[in-house]
């Protein structure tokens, strides 16, 4: 890339060394960064200056790397998946910052999401309220139909395959002032409520999901819409009221 | 489970503060149809009657009622929703930046609705106390000229005159605040006004205090404004009401109703301390 060129910047990271201790804020520079590297690059490129001076690399999620796992995270200068909106922290590139820039990096802040070491939270949470009914009962035993016997109207469709473009990474739990869930769990509510197969359990399946979203200790939605803005997928709030409709119309009938 | 579950979940939660506060809108509007009186130029029978048939009206103490227990169970919703939701994040952030992606009014109801809870039991005191138990409480008088010279009289319920006179010379007597009795009888004969008018103007126009008054009033209706901002709207969502077809309309109207009722209350009392003749 032409337009490429190396900045100098300053680090505040949280350290913690494992769930139990006691994490800080500390402050490192890295000099010489791409502004055509993505921000994990930048990082690795610490972690390697870490491991040349003999001190502990900084531990962050990741894996594919190109916005589809969900796995990376990161609350960069004050915001979830930082300064840019539709993206993950792995599509995010040293181009948006600056020469001198001071970036802080945070890991998801939720009691549901508790610390593991530095910046990986433990997010399991998110599991256990797809276990208790993120799902769709088909027997598969021999007899299974071609899904397309089952017409769907477009329009719910596509509606539903927007919910279920949530990739589960909680940047709207780490973003949200309430620490709460709701946009993930309406966006898994709602990718089966919109579709003949999801109908069947559509009532228990909201009713244990928001039960289990409760004792995990998320905390209760208030419209603040901050969930929405930052979602990397473009999740809308329009999920979180469908939740809302699915379990008031479960719960009175 | 389903049931149990309703009362306590965090979804049941948002749709008991939307209801409540769909319905506070509701008082809102009904109340300040009330207060919109007071502009009204020589109005003070009008008002002080129209007061009487809301302390008094059956249908109007149901409401009463479902207001009172309305901004009851909205505040300790709201204080038990703020209280786990900052056990939701024990540990905050270093560096945060909300005000990228949520407006402010949305973050701060908690505050905005404490400070109105504040307001609403300080207005209580002053005037819904004074109506509902004052044992001084004044009533309505008229000053008719009688050949020439004003003489004051109490205004009936019943559209008729007492001299105050008589009163003075106790030869009627005011019973259980608004009872007029023939004092040599012992009969209830008519029945007077209080005069809620009187102790608005009053208060607003206090010599000392009356400024004060005033402007907190309204500083109190801006912040029941920015309230409103987010609340109409957001209780639309909570109960499950979000369309694109609709919902662009219900933030719209939410911003309006925020605006004008709260523009609305603030006028009366600034018209009364500054441009009401006493």
């Amino acid at each position: 890339m032409s337009t490429a060129k190396n900045i100098n910047i300053n680090l505040k990271i949280w350290r913690q060394k494992g769930p139990n201790a006691k994490g800080s804020m500390e402050t490192y520079k890295l000099d010489n960064v791409s502004t055509a590297s993505s921000f994990l690059e930048m990082l690795d490129q610490l972690n390697e200056q870490l491991i040349n001076e003999r001190k502990e690399p900084i531990a962050f999620d990741h894996d594919c790397r190109e916005g589809i796992c969900g796995m990376c995270s990161l609350y960069i200068n004050g915001r979830a998946h930082g300064p840019d909106t539709g993206i993950t922290t792995c599509q995010l590139h040293m181009r948006m910052f600056k020469d001198g820039d001071t970036i802080y990096v945070e890991p998801w802040r939720s009691k549901a999401f508790p610390v593991i070491k530095d910046l990986v939270v433990d997010r399991s949470a998110f599991d256990r309220i797809q276990q208790a009914g993120g799902f769709v009962s088909v027997n598969t035993s021999g007899n299974t139909i071609d899904a397309n016997a089952t017409p769907v109207p477009k329009a719910d469709a596509d509606k539903s395959f927007e919910a279920a473009a949530c990739i589960g990474c909680g940047a709207c739990v780490a973003t949200c002032k309430n620490g709460s869930a709701m946009l993930f769990v309406g966006a898994k509510v709602s990718q089966y409520a919109l579709l003949p197969q999801g109908k069947v359990e559509a009532a228990q399946r909201v009713l244990n999901m928001v039960r289990q979203m409760d004792e995990e200790g998320f905390g209760n939605c208030t419209n603040t819409g901050a969930c929405e803005i930052e979602c990397p997928k473009g999740i809308s709030l329009e999920n979180i009221a469908r939740m809302n409709r699915e379990y008031l119309k479960a719960s009175l009938t | 489970m389903a049931k149990s579950a309703f009362l306590k979940s965090s979804l049941a939660k948002k749709y008991w503060m939307a209801l409540t506060g769909l319905f506070l809108c509701l008082f809102l509007m009904g109340h300040l149809a009330g207060n919109l009186q007071l502009l009204v130029p020589n109005n003070a029978l009008n008002f002080n009657k129209y007061a009487l048939f809301m302390t008094t009206n059956p249908a109007v103490k149901i409401l009463s009622y479902l207001t009172y227990i309305s901004i009851i169970f909205h505040a300790i919703d709201g204080i038990m929703l703020t209280i786990q939701n900052k056990a939701a994040r024990p540990v905050g952030y270093a560096k945060s930046n909300p005000s990228a992606n949520s407006p402010w009014a949305s973050r701060n109801m908690a505050v905005l609705g404490t400070i109105i809870l504040v307001f609403i039991v300080t207005h209580m005191v002053q005037f819904w106390s004074r109506m509902h138990f004052d044992q001084n409480m004044p009533l309505q008088t008229i000053a008719i000229n009688m050949q020439g010279m004003p003489q004051e009289f109490y205004v009936t319920t019943d559209g008729g005159y007492l001299p105050k006179m008589q009163v003075d010379q106790k030869m009627i007597i005011i019973k259980d605040r608004t009872d007029f009795y023939d004092a040599a009888a012992n009969v209830k004969i008519k029945e007077g006004y209080k005069d809620l008018y009187k102790i608005t103007v009053a208060f607003f126009q206090d010599a000392k205090y009356g400024l004060i008054y005033t402007l907190l009033y309204v500083v109190a209706m801006i912040v029941m404004g920015f309230h409103l901002l987010h609340g109409f709207s957001s209780a639309f969502q909570s109960l499950g009401l979000n369309h694109s077809k609709y919902t662009p309309a219900i933030k719209t109207l939410g911003k309006g109703f925020a605006i004008l009722v709260s523009l609305l209350f603030a006028v009366i009392p600034v018209y009364i301390h500054f441009f009401l003749k006493a």
